[in-house]
């Protein structure tokens, strides 16, 4: 199968703690800090959107790969803050990545997992010979209404990974896995500027099912274990939920360290389970096994097993890592967090 | 300096959007936008991609600033010298007034500039931050 070739990530300057939206909003910071194990989330700037991070993602994929971007030939992202309702991000990003006209693009959308299905995607499009090389990107800029509890969470950042040959890839891609259902846990309708969802619902019947349903297929259909793999990275709206499915797994604390990325920067949706994989693959030494698994509600999740190469070494400090992303910060109070949100989807 | 049409916006992706720089053929010096003559008598460029890499050379704040702009006003606004020798006037943002020397070091984003209105076409293009 298809590898990678590069990976970008991006995250926002701005953050917000746990501690100033629950003293706003009157609620037990404490109980909240324990039931999502976050303390800060980040925040975009007044004039950053999906596509705005996407195109900061992609371009740091491009240096990595090392290629011409003319090359490109399919470009898909995958948000649900797509700043058009109709107009695609996705040529906005080859636009900007000066990729030139000879390419396919499609904007994708499937909550939290519409980032990782364009890794299936490209993987295909460059197996079958359609395109030598593919961009696929997941990026967003949460909406969450003020005094919800998805507030504490919602965050801004992506991550864009460059799919081609597997020779001369950085991370090959061995195997990959899908587990889809209609379940309604979570859903915002057209023309509504926040989503809605399912409380406790998202759980077991949810989040669980699919994550464990995906990684328990990939599981069976490569013949691997978990113990086999050097990291693993499962989609993270907080970060009980994939400490848990982790531990259910069977998983080492160890194994999903590096990837878990959410304490630091909240649920970034299409961005989360991919800017995991991001930051592994920032540190990882060759021939390393990584699985990850995607989730999205309504509901599915991809898995996907790659392992690292030698090649990885030579490109990871080509472009920031997703640990300088996550370093660079400014405090933002609850006013002026509103006043960043209102902006943005302006 | 501020265009409504998405026509006219669209015809200035290249400078705008990947940052592209012309350089005389004759003398080698670098311009952002496009120039029909060279100071030194030579109509002929080729096009270069600019790194996005420079110092800054002035800068201001704006306080007042046009309505597209009015909410994210106070905003700082800098010539910006880049490293091939072009020299670009840009926001520069995730930064206070208070951070900004002439000389610090910015490099170039891609950020949204403005929506025209609640259904109009939204705008993009180059803005700097502090190299970081
Ligand atoms: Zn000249």
């Amino acid at each position: 199968m298809a590898g990678i070739v590069g990976w970008g990530s991006y995250i926002p300057k701005y953050r917000i703690t746990v501690e100033e939206i629950a003293a706003v909003q009157g609620q037990n910071l404490k109980a909240i800090i324990d039931g999502l194990g976050l303390t800060e989330k980040s925040v975009p700037g007044k004039d950053e959107d999906a596509a705005t991070i996407a195109v900061h993602a992609s371009r740091d994929a491009l240096k990595r790969a090392g290629i011409n971007p003319k090359e490109i030939g399919a470009v898909y992202v995958g948000s649900e803050s797509h700043p058009y309702a109709v107009k695609p991000t996705a040529s906005i990003v080859g636009e900007a990545l000066d990729i030139g006209n000879e390419y396919t693009a499609l904007d994708t959308e499937f909550a939290c997992k519409a980032g990782s299905g364009t890794i299936q995607i490209n993987a295909g499009m460059v197996d079958s010979g359609m395109i030598k090389y593919g961009l696929g990107v997941g990026a967003d800029t949460s909406q969450a209404e003020p005094g919800n509890a998805l507030e504490y969470s919602a965050a801004a950042g992506g991550a864009a990974f460059i799919i081609g040959p597997k020779n001369g890839s950085v991370a090959t891609l061995d195997f990959t896995a899908s587990f889809t259902s209609d379940t309604p846990d979570f859903w915002r309708r057209a023309l509504q500027p926040y989503p809605a969802h399912a409380g406790r619902f998202t759980g077991e019947p949810a989040y669980f099912k699919h994550v464990l349903g995906a990684t328990n297929l990939i599981l069976k259909k490569s013949g691997a274990k978990i113990s086999d793999f050097d990291h693993i990275v499962l989609h993270m709206p907080n970060a009980k939920f994939p400490e848990r499915a982790a531990k259910i797994l069977g998983a080492t604390p160890k194994q999903i360290e590096v990837g878990l990325v959410v304490k630091k920067i909240g649920n970034t949706y299409s961005g989360s389970s991919l800017l995991g994989l991001a930051a592994v693959l920032d540190v990882a030494k060759p021939e390393q096994k990584i699985l990850v698994t995607s989730y999205g509600s309504g509901a599915g999740s991809d898995s996907f097993i790659f392992t690292t190469t030698n090649k990885i070494l030579l490109v990871q400090k080509e472009a920031r890592k997703v640990s300088e992303y996550i370093a660079r910060k400014e405090y933002l109070g609850y006013a002026q967090y509103l006043k960043h949100m209102e902006e943005i989807h302006k | 300096m501020f265009r409504e049409s998405p026509i006219l916006r669209w015809r200035g992706y290249n400078d705008r959007y990947k940052l592209k720089g012309y350089k005389c053929r004759v003398c080698k010096k670098v311009y952002f936008e496009k120039k029909g003559l060279c100071p030194c008598g030579s109509i002929e460029f080729d096009e270069i991609e600019l790194s996005g890499k420079g110092k800054i050379a002035a800068f201001t704040q704006i306080h007042g600033a046009p309505e597209a702009f009015e909410s994210k006003a106070p905003y700082c606004v800098a010539v910006i010298d880049l490293a091939e020798g072009a020299r670009i006037e840009a926001q520069v943002v995730d930064c206070k007034y208070s951070d900004l020397k002439i000389g610090t070091d910015v490099e170039a984003v891609f950020r949204k500039f403005y929506s025209s209105g609640e259904k109009g076409a939204i705008h993009y293009g180059t803005k700097f931050v502090p190299k970081f």
